[in-house]
């Protein structure tokens, strides 16, 4: 069970930021819980590639490494981050546009669409 | 290598075009629709290569990386069928987009953002990596939110907001799932993560299918997972709303789930006949909310999730009769979908309006809009000579020959009640004429300057009318042949992809 504690945190990590994406009523909480949601994934892949005391994956040609954690995820998750952040950014930029338009930021009352 | 070429125009076109784009005027609508005519002619080229190839795939490996550790772009007959659907649609509305958007200021940012949804297209179709085709998904979602919200009014920014954190909730159970998918199997090739997938019935396997299947299945829209759809489509401008439909929804959902469930987790009949009954349940549904929509593009976007029930339903039935029915109907939706949305976009282009009830005299003023909407509304319900009927046609008796007749009995039903939606809109929105003397008729035209829409608007939907005429030919075996028993082969024995591409 103690094995597994942290990607169990993580999985918590992330039902918490969907939640508060189903839930909250303020735009900025939306994006807030989607940022959360966005680093418990990141969180969780980086934790897939750990090894226990493993080195860093770079080769040198003095040292001999056996144990090195797994470099892939490392990389994904770095694209993975540009992502996240690019959704981000657009999602301040659409949610800022609808405080000048009108004039709040609670879903409940940006409602035209409906039938 | 050609299959490159597919990704690297659409974002070499976005990326110069927002250079040169803003300083000249005509620049991008030239520059814009010469790239995506040599898209179009290389996917035709492709076809012809694939068809006289020996292996019947084309496999690019980035960097001269062997398999199962670098990128590899992977084009075999599904890929080339959905690269020819998705390039020949761009091209169409490509062209609409030279009139439709005159009236948009900052024109080069749409055609910027349009060919940055195409390069992800592209990119989603032709790799064989699972972390790149989480990439360029993310790349053709990003434009497309910035697409729907392009006209940054109330109505727009709404819509975007919903769709983006949509969107953004499927991507993040995509990613999760690709997560464990990397750590059960350490690997992100497709073909090899199947040859581990297929030998365990592990937990986490399947856990990860469903997890796959809910972002695939939002991307898609189809039934639990719809109510995004009915707001972002008709918010953006017609043309996008004509890409969205048409293509955005079948390469980032439909494609991704066939190639997922078949080709990669190889799995049992009887749970993809769970996928019919999703079908089944969209048909229903999609239609019943269309039957009241007033507004046109509304109507329009309720019936593509009633379609896309029909490309589930056709699928899951997962016998080469359905898998035939179902990807035929994916291509024809495809086009009589943004034709139909195109003739929306030429309405809303004179009458500044969406609502049905507010057009007069469409069919005497604009006689080839009128043409082209004709057409599409019978194709889309299913009326004989045109292409629409032909894959109705086929997922019924593959309804039949799978002996699930209620199954049969519902795409009869749909059917006709998607031919009574249509006609409602033919009579109110094309054939009304109020009750006013002739003389008033006509200072009622004048003041509202309709007449019909330019040159490039009426280009499109008319060659979109003559394809949905045409493309019945593919039921004939030769042509048949070409396009699409390979597709119905490589998805029906799921394995013929994983060896085709590890020899």
């Amino acid at each position: 069970m103690f094995k597994y504690l942290a990607y169990i945190l993580c999985l918590t990590l992330f039902f918490v930021g969907l939640y508060g994406i189903i839930v909250k009523k303020n735009l900025f909480k939306i994006i807030i819980s989607f940022i959360i949601m966005e680093n418990a994934l990141n969180l969780f892949f980086i934790l897939l590639g750990y090894r226990k005391s493993a080195t860093f994956p770079i080769f040198l040609k003095n040292i001999e490494q056996t144990n090195i954690v797994d470099p892939v995820p490392q990389a994904l998750v770095l694209t993975s981050i540009v992502i996240g952040l690019s959704v981000t950014i657009l999602m301040v930029a659409i949610a800022l546009r609808i405080y000048e338009k009108y004039k709040t930021f609670d879903i409940t009352e940006i409602k035209n669409l409906k039938g | 290598m050609i299959v490159t070429f597919f990704i690297i125009l659409p974002l070499f076109a976005a990326f110069v075009n927002a250079i040169f784009g803003r300083i000249f005027r005509l620049f991008s609508d030239i520059f814009i629709n010469i790239i995506n005519f040599i898209l179009l002619i290389l996917s035709f080229v492709i076809l012809y290569q694939i068809n006289t190839n020996q292996n019947n795939i084309f496999v690019y490996k980035i960097g001269g990386w062997e398999i199962p550790y670098g990128i590899s772009l992977v084009v075999d007959f599904y890929s080339v069928f959905m690269l020819l659907i998705v390039n020949i649609i761009t091209f169409f509305v490509g062209i609409y987009s030279i009139s439709y958007m005159q009236k948009y200021t900052e024109k080069w940012g749409f055609y910027s953002l349009f060919e940055l949804m195409l390069a992800g297209m592209n990119g989603v179709i032709i790799s064989g990596d699972l972390f790149n085709i989480f990439v360029f998904l993310e790349v053709a979602s990003i434009a497309s939110y910035a697409l729907v919200a392009f006209g940054t009014e109330k109505d727009e920014l709404e819509a975007a907001f919903k769709y983006i954190v949509l969107g953004s909730i499927s991507t993040s159970f995509i990613l999760l799932a690709i997560i464990l998918s990397y750590g059960y199997t350490s690997t992100l090739n497709l073909a090899d993560i199947s040859n581990v997938a297929k030998m365990s019935n592990n937990y986490i396997v399947k856990i990860t299918l469903f997890l796959f299947l809910i972002g695939f299945g939002i991307k898609s829209a189809i039934v639990p997972l719809h109510w995004w759809l009915p707001d972002a489509h008709p918010s953006a401008p017609a043309p996008i709303s004509a890409m969205l439909s048409g293509l955005l929804i079948k390469t980032l959902g439909i494609y991704l789930i066939v190639r997922f469930v078949f080709n990669i987790f190889l799995v049992d009949i009887k749970i993809l006949n769970i996928l019919s009954y999703l079908g089944i349940f969209s048909m229903i549904v999609g239609v019943i909310l269309a039957l009241y929509q007033w507004d046109y593009k509304r109507l329009l976007a309720y019936h593509s999730i009633s379609q896309v029930g029909y490309i589930f339903l056709g699928i899951g039935l997962a016998t080469p009769l359905g898998l035939l029915g179902g990807l035929f109907h994916l291509l024809n939706h495809s086009v009589f979908k943004s034709l139909l949305f195109l003739t929306s976009g030429a309405l809303e282009y004179n009458f500044s309006t969406r609502n049905l009830k507010n057009y007069y005299y469409v069919s005497k003023t604009m006689p080839k809009t009128t043409f082209s909407a004709v057409i599409g509304s019978f194709s889309i319900a299913g009326i004989p000579p045109f292409n629409g009927f032909w894959s109705k046609l086929i997922i019924l008796f593959a309804c039949i020959q799978s002996k699930n007749i209620i199954f049969g009995l519902v795409v009869i039903l749909v059917s006709v009640l998607t031919l009574a939606s249509f006609l409602k809109v033919l009579k109110y929105g094309f054939y009304r004429e109020n009750n006013y003397s002739e003389k008033e008729n006509n200072l009622f035209l004048v003041k509202k300057n309709i007449k019909e829409v330019p040159f490039f608007m009426q280009f499109s939907m008319i060659s979109l009318a003559i394809l949905c005429i045409i493309l019945g030919i593919i039921i004939y075996p030769e042509v048949k042949q070409i396009l699409i028993s390979k597709t119905v082969e490589i998805i029906y024995n799921g394995d013929l992809y994983r060896n085709l591409v590890i020899k």
